[in-house]
């Protein structure tokens, strides 16, 4: 492994993401906004059914706020990166980083885990300090739980990647990303537990929901931060459940990767 | 052998088409169609051709980024094509792609390989790790570039505050700090003032000069090829029409310059001088045409005695005009940008 070209990747995702503060600004004050209405609609709600999906209130409100400082971290409502990957694809500015001696995808996740870390920083921190003073949500029982959270939250940020990545691969055949990130999208959105907590949903589209991938990315996280994990091997399984669909996808955006590399016109120029 | 080399290159597009509601027509496009050339060691060589002649196509299955259809393809001892790569086993594909871009480095004129969001230097601190370049050769390698590129100003500005000519200068550098033995150069000079061209050109020449390294140059600007190559090769519609010295294109395409004469008035076509042709006239501006592989100062110098001359200038046939005049009048509108 190239560790120290990558680490230098992953830093450079970061500065990046870093170098636009009013963006930053921008989208905490948006996640914030969207946190109080998510917020009062769950208040409502929990008000008529109390204990829904197993959360009390309190659990849902923190639902809520770590939805929102994970959007970005662990691209619920897309990836944030695969926009400029299809847009290099499209013009063919993808050659630039296909003659180079690194791999296409460890170099966009080394790049994705710099923007990550930063989103983590620069958007999850701030709206959750601002909804943990407004309401009295749950936190975690101590820095242990903490910890297992943000493994998780790297894990799901990485089948996040996973996810948008082969989304991007897809604009080698199809030219026009535009088609496949809005499903993806929509997918993100629902699967994800962004809008409603998936043990809510009912019946087998809960059953369903519980195991695709998405749940990774939130469903997963929440349920450490919440504790809902009881012991070691409870946590290890949710571990395991989003480190194989993060196998099984990063291998899946490897085989894209081939074939496209193998055969697909590098488009202009 | 030779440094590079090509043997009846071929690379070949299908195209599809949609015709009506569920016709889907095929077509195959020879981007690159049977060439073989042998470049050695240290040469530098322009590669020149019309718009989609396919110059490009060339130069990314030379980098490894295309598969060429047939043929056989080596550059430093080394296969770059993906597919055989992916065939070669040992090591695994990334083996084979990690040896060749150790070894040669690539400036697209139109894209960056620069961080864009960031200052130039984090992009080069990138390549000292990404090409695993020794301290102090990368220490040495980034002063020089500074140095002859210009760049000590730059080093800390976003690379997306940097004018055109300010990153190409810094692309140029990027590509050459893990000292590659062969560079390719895909329209270097595209959209550069003069005094911009004029500074990357010395650059190169100084880079051959001084290190050896071995230049491919794709360009749509005869100037680029007149001043750094000693030879150069003509493509169009995926074949070789040309290779050989740039005095030699110009007779064999039998191409025109023009000579633009202001005369103090208006005055009748100046048609009595030897070996130049009347070609228009605006008000007292006359356009002459002379052989390109002739000298200009005897025709400059018939018109100044005979003529009232106030002001000249020599104009170059475009690569273009060249070609299309070495390749039949098929290419009229070609021929129309001499005027």
């Amino acid at each position: 492994m190239r560790t120290r070209l990558y680490a230098t990747v992953a830093a450079g995702g970061f500065r990046r993401h870093a170098t636009y503060r009013v963006a930053t600004a921008a989208g905490v004050f948006t996640n914030t906004v969207f946190g109080l209405i998510l917020s009062y609609t769950y208040i409502a709600l929990w008000d008529e059914r109390p204990q829904l999906g197993g959360y009390s209130m309190d659990d849902a409100l923190a639902y809520v706020w770590i939805g929102q400082a994970l959007i970005t971290v662990c691209g619920l409502m897309g990836g944030g990166f695969e926009e400029e990957l299809i847009e290099r694809i499209r013009t063919g500015d993808i050659a630039v980083d296909l003659y180079r001696p690194a791999d296409l995808q460890a170099w966009w996740f080394s790049a994705n885990l710099g923007r990550s870390a930063y989103q983590l920083l620069g958007r999850g921190v701030v709206p959750m300090a601002v909804g943990a003073l407004v309401f009295d949500f749950t936190l975690p029982a101590g820095p242990g739980t903490w910890l297992a959270f943000l493994v998780a939250v790297a894990l799901g940020s990485t089948v996040s990647f996973a996810i948008w990545y082969l989304v991007a691969m897809s604009a080698f055949w199809l030219l026009d990303g535009q088609g496949v990130v809005q499903v993806a999208w929509l997918g993100g959105l629902f699967f994800s537990g962004m809008l409603l907590p998936l043990n809510v949903f009912p019946g087998a589209l809960g059953e369903l929901a519980r195991v695709l991938p998405w749940a990774s990315m939130l469903q997963v996280p929440a349920d450490v931060y919440l504790g809902k994990y009881a012991g070691g091997w409870q946590l290890a399984g949710a571990y395991a459940f989003q480190g194989c669909w993060a196998l099984v996808l990063l291998g899946a955006g490897r085989a894209a990767q081939a074939a496209a590399t193998r055969k697909v016109v590098v488009q202009g120029g | 052998m030779s440094f590079i080399e090509l043997e009846s290159l071929e690379k070949t597009f299908t195209i599809r088409r949609k015709e009506g509601l569920l016709k889907r027509s095929k077509r195959e496009v020879r981007a690159v169609d049977g060439i073989s050339f042998g470049v050695e060691r240290g040469e530098m060589v322009g590669y020149i051709g019309p718009n989609g002649a396919g110059k490009s196509t060339t130069i990314k299955m030379l980098t490894g980024i295309l598969t060429p259809s047939g043929g056989r393809l080596r550059v430093a001892g080394i296969d770059p094509s993906p597919s055989s790569r992916l065939r070669s086993g040992r090591g695994g594909p990334n083996r084979e792609r990690t040896r060749l871009a150790q070894r040669i480095g690539v400036v697209f004129g139109q894209r960056t390989t620069l961080w864009w969001d960031l200052p130039l230097k984090d992009s080069y601190g990138l390549m000292h790790r990404m090409y695993r370049i020794p301290d102090a050769r990368y220490r040495e390698n980034l002063d020089r570039c500074v140095e002859l590129l210009d760049l000590g100003e730059l080093l800390d500005v976003p690379v997306r505050q940097l004018s055109l000519g300010q990153r190409m200068r810094g692309d140029i550098a990027a590509a050459l700090l893990h000292d590659p033995e062969v560079l390719y150069l895909d329209e270097p000079t595209i959209g550069l003032d003069v005094v911009s061209k004029a500074r990357v050109r010395e650059f190169l020449r100084e880079l051959n000069a001084s290190q050896g390294t071995t230049v491919l140059l794709t360009t749509h600007d005869l100037t680029d090829i007149e001043q750094l190559c000693s030879r150069v090769m003509v493509i169009d519609h995926g074949k070789l029409m040309y290779d050989g010295k740039l005095a030699g294109l110009h007779a064999v395409g039998e191409s025109e310059r023009l000579l633009v004469v202001d005369l103090e008035r208006e005055l009748p076509p100046i048609e009595d001088v030897p070996g130049a042709r009347f070609v228009r006239a605006e008000g007292p501006r006359q356009y002459l045409a002379f052989p390109a592989s002739s000298s200009a100062a005897p025709l400059v110098a018939a018109v100044a005695a005979a003529y009232p001359l106030v002001d000249l200038s020599v104009r170059e046939p475009d690569i273009e005009a060249v070609i299309a005049k070495m390749y039949g009048g098929t290419r009229e509108e070609r021929r129309e940008s001499l005027m």
